[in-house]
């Protein structure tokens, strides 16, 4: 435990292997050739949106096993999440391992919840290795929390293209190059903003508060990472977020970096300010972020998958939208 | 001749709309809601007919026109049956618009699967 | 909770500033055209069937129910929400947007069955306009009966 949020983690806990799937928009994106597997048929072969995004996650999770040193008898737990009402892609995505689950809802932030979580589980020994996941559906997350796919509608510059994606990752108490030093767990955050459509705007203050906070707790500058890298903001959520830092005096704009930005190009893909869903941050993680600290360009980063905490009955019931957001510190081992 | 004052009148109105949308954020439902109301309300106080004879279509065509139409169908059930004319002449009036959507669409749904958007 | 207000009131403000808007006179320009263009496609069909000796207020119908079965047929094959996504207001304002958000949930809730999915859904958008015009025009039924019988 350290500060008023945060653990630090002396034992090891390291994440041995990571998985991703994206469908064809993320493939087409700047870092489609990243990604372990392209499922071409947004339907994933199955016959509603619900199921492919079960799907989705079913062929991370085989897909994490071939990668990983660790068999499916070796895995303790599962913490996972989706953005669904009653975390339907999970619960029918991931039944057919019968691992133990943890089932998540932390909107956006889901993935940061489950490594977080992975971590604490594996420190305090009641598992030897876990399982993070999380995934989010264009089509199924359009269908619930928008409109029908086929029903015409403009989109702001401020709104966000959902991923269709799922990123696991395989976490450990064995010496891997990778491992998790450290936890800041975000509280909610609420400005204010009522705003659907300008999500960046509801989640900055959550990201910029973890981030504040997470520095306090360690007592570290912003020169600690290498990067500082949040889930889904995109370009509206960067501008507010580097702004509301620089009024406590906390200049990030050298070192940081956002899944949603990089997953697209906005230009040539529409996708206005970025992606976004927990699959945004989760398939970035286990590609790119995983790539840069394997190879050795990034030595320690801090990790901020943020989430909007909305749903369409407190949108029409006229709530604000509270953010949320969850930092891990992963670093070369 | 006609043709011209249907594009530019009907123009007109989606770029109005359009304006609205942009400053005031209006979700497409509320906008579809707000322009049949209006459509009512301008078809009874005498201002949407004398658009509807000068535009033809550039003024039947958008949703105020199905409100105008609304307002005429319960304007004439009132003349002819009374009190209870205000009971049917509305769902008289847009008896073709509604019955043409429901049935077409329900025919689509058999035809056609969900698809995932581009854009 | 005063101090909260008006800090939230203040980033509200803010966030307003920040956030990009959309080209309102090039949006303008495009609900222009689209909307324009459906009107007139209306204005052609009304042309030819009043040529063929239908009365008037027949017409007026048959143009209706074409441009709604065209907006059903473009939303099954997925183009009539391009043809929003340029456009805007130009292709929701006509009745072919009214139909086109009626055949869109019977189409997306196929898969939760025929009456919990298409039944009930497929007045998700559509139902609200229905409600509200026949609403509104029974008030303005009663006000004119009022007005012109007692």
């Amino acid at each position: 435990m350290v500060g008023k949020q945060s653990v630090k983690f002396d034992k090891g806990i390291y994440i041995e292997a990571t998985a991703t799937v994206v469908s064809e928009k993320e493939k087409e994106g700047p870092l489609g050739k990243l990604f372990d597997v392209v499922v071409e048929d947004p339907m994933a072969g199955q016959e509603n949106w619900e199921k492919a995004e079960s799907r989705l996650q079913e062929i991370a999770v085989d897909k994490l096993f071939m990668k990983s040193s660790y068999k499916k008898e070796d895995v303790r737990y599962i913490f996972a999440g989706d953005l669904l009402g009653q975390l339907i892609a999970t619960s029918f995505g991931l039944k057919r391992y019968e691992i133990p689950i943890f089932g998540l809802y932390g909107a956006c932030s889901t993935f940061a919840e489950g490594l977080s979580l992975a971590a604490i589980t594996v420190s305090s020994g009641a598992a030897d290795n876990v399982i993070a996941l999380a995934s989010s559906h264009f089509a199924s997350a359009e269908k619930q929390f928008r409109f029908p796919l086929e029903y015409g509608n403009q989109r702001p510059q401020s709104s966000t293209w959902t991923v269709t994606g799922c990123g696991a990752a395989m976490v450990t108490k064995n010496k891997t190059p990778v491992r998790i030093s450290g936890i800041t767990t975000g509280k909610i955050v609420d400005y204010g903003v009522k705003d659907s459509m300008n999500m960046g705007a509801c989640m900055a203050p959550a990201a910029a508060d973890l981030i504040e906070t997470n520095l306090k707790d360690f007592g570290v500058d912003v020169n600690y990472y290498d990067k500082i890298i949040t889930g889904d903001l995109g370009s509206v959520g960067r501008t507010i977020l580097i702004d509301l830092l620089a009024e406590k005096g906390i200049r990030i704009q050298n070192n940081f970096m956002d899944c949603g930005i990089e997953i697209y190009d906005s230009e040539s893909q529409d996708t206005k300010a970025g992606g976004s869903g927990c699959g945004c941050s989760a398939v970035t993680f286990g590609s790119y972020i995983m790539n840069q600290l394997t190879t050795g360009k990034w030595n320690r980063i801090l990790f901020i998958p943020t989430g909007a905490l909305l749903s369409t009955v407190s949108y029409n019931e006229g709530e604000s939208v509270p953010g949320v957001a969850h930092g891990v510190v992963i670093e070369r081992s | 001749m006609e043709f011209v004052k249907a594009f530019i009148v009907g123009g007109i109105i989606c770029a109005l709309v359009q304006i609205l949308m942009e400053k005031t954020k209006l979700m497409p439902g509320r906008i579809m809601v707000l322009l049949v109301s209006s459509g009512v309300v301008l078809g009874a106080i005498g201002l949407y007919q004398p658009l509807v004879d000068f535009a033809g279509a550039g003024a039947s065509v958008p949703l105020l026109g199905f409100g105008n139409v609304l307002w005429k169908g319960i304007k004439e059930s009132v003349d002819q049956y009374g009190l209870i004319g205000i009971f049917r002449g509305g769902f008289n009036s847009c008896a073709v618009g509604v019955s043409a959507a429901l049935v077409f669409s329900y025919i689509a749904s058999l035809i056609f699967k969900p698809r995932m958007k581009k854009k | 909770m005063a101090n909260e207000a008006k800090r939230n009131k203040q980033y509200n403000d803010y966030v307003e500033k920040v956030t990009p808007k959309n080209n309102c006179p090039l949006n303008c320009a495009k609900a222009f055209i689209t909307g324009g263009a459906i009107c007139t496609v209306g204005q052609i069909i009304s042309a030819i069937l009043k040529n063929t000796g239908m009365e008037k207020d027949e017409v007026a119908l048959w143009v209706t129910v074409s441009l709604v079965f065209a907006s059903i047929v473009l939303t099954g094959f997925n183009i009539y929400p391009l043809i929003t996504t340029w456009g805007g207001a130009g292709s929701l304002v006509p009745i072919t947007g009214f139909a086109n958000s009626v055949a869109a949930p019977a189409i997306e809730y196929r898969t939760e069955g025929e009456v919990f999915g298409k039944g009930c859904k497929i007045f998700t958008i559509a139902g609200p306009v229905i409600l509200y015009g026949i609403v509104v025009s029974w008030a303005a039924g009663l006000i004119y009966f009022i007005l012109t019988r007692i």
